[in-house]
């Protein structure tokens, strides 16, 4: 991947993007959320949110569309992420350290397998 | 909390959920009169007097209608505790700024931490706010006539080239954000900028 220096390569990205939404639109996007809440800023969520953007920048991954949201009450089970892809129902994971989280992208996000062990029932 | 750059996150947090279409993140490192301040101004639907007092004294006052977090006593705590501190100045329908500061060479002060990250994270997960930040130094000796070392980032220019507009930007134009090169290009751009004044700071510390 090149790395872009102006606003006019920014200019460039979005005609491709463009395209790109075009031609996947029915494949079912992929959605991650990640708890920013006080408590899940402070056991680490901002460095699981770090790892997932880094994630997709190595790896040249599209399609993906990150959101935040606050505390959802499993305050001890944070960092918390969820992970929705197309149609399926949401799957919550606790306990998403940087590592954890580079593992859902790459297993769940990717390749359609969630990682079990770090699923929450909520 | 262990970086100031977290605590800012959690405020901006704040902001974010008070409607803010606009946040603007300041920090200053005044090397001149030792002190670490950072602030946080948003034009969200701000506070009464009541509601400031309640979220900065959480324990003190009684709160019976509305949910209070602690990131800002956790703040205020750590700020008192290096001599300084913090204080709020909301309007109902104006916006709240934020500001809190440091003695800087206090030994319990802690690190500024990772201000690129903090600012990467919010502007792609809130793409719908105009994000601004100013991070500048005044070194020693400056008496004002000098230009101290700033950087400022604004992303309105990025959103215009990808043509969205904060504010109106839908579920499906906000995944552009997270496209691998508009992360770099973002990514890129805070990271360099911080880093530079930080060097400068780093280099009149050294002497």
């Amino acid at each position: 991947m090149s790395t872009i220096k102006s606003l006019d390569d920014l200019r460039r990205i979005r005609e491709e993007a463009l395209e790109k939404r075009q031609v996947k639109t029915a494949s079912g996007a992929a959605q991650v959320i990640v708890g920013m809440g006080t408590c899940g800023i402070a056991a680490g969520a901002r460095e699981t949110m770090k790892s997932i953007l880094k994630y997709i920048e190595t790896n040249n991954l599209t399609g993906i569309s990150i959101t935040q949201t606050g505390c959802i009450g499993l305050c001890e089970k944070e960092p918390i992420i969820q992970v929705v892809i197309g149609d399926a129902p949401k799957i919550t994971y606790g306990k998403v350290t940087p590592e954890v989280a580079e593992r859902i992208i790459h297993e769940h996000v990717v390749f359609g397998k969630p990682v079990k062990d770090h699923i929450l029932e909520v | 909390m262990r970086e100031i750059a977290l605590h800012l996150l959690d405020i901006a947090e704040n902001s974010v959920a008070a409607k803010a279409s606009e946040i603007s993140v300041s920090v200053v490192e005044d090397l001149a009169l030792d002190r670490l301040k950072a602030s946080i101004v948003d034009n969200g639907k701000g506070m009464d007097a009541e509601t400031v007092q309640r979220v900065v004294d959480p324990f003190v006052t009684s709160r019976t209608t509305r949910k209070v977090g602690l990131g800002i006593p956790l703040l205020k705590a750590a700020a008192e505790m290096c001599n300084g501190g913090l204080e709020i100045s909301s309007e109902v329908g104006r916006g709240t700024s934020l500001a809190v500061e440091f003695q800087r060479s206090h030994i319990d002060r802690m690190p500024l931490g990772d201000l690129a990250g903090t600012m990467l994270t919010l502007v792609v997960a809130y793409p719908n706010i105009h994000w601004l930040l100013e991070y500048s130094a005044r070194l020693p000796g400056d008496n004002g006539t000098s230009t101290s070392p700033r950087f400022c980032f604004d992303d309105l220019p990025i959103k215009e080239a990808l043509g969205v507009e904060p504010g109106k930007i839908d579920a499906e134009q906000a995944a552009i954000f997270c496209e691998p090169e508009v992360l770099a290009f973002i990514r890129n751009q805070l990271e360099d900028g911080i880093s530079t004044i930080q060097s400068t700071i780093q280099n009149i510390s050294v002497q």
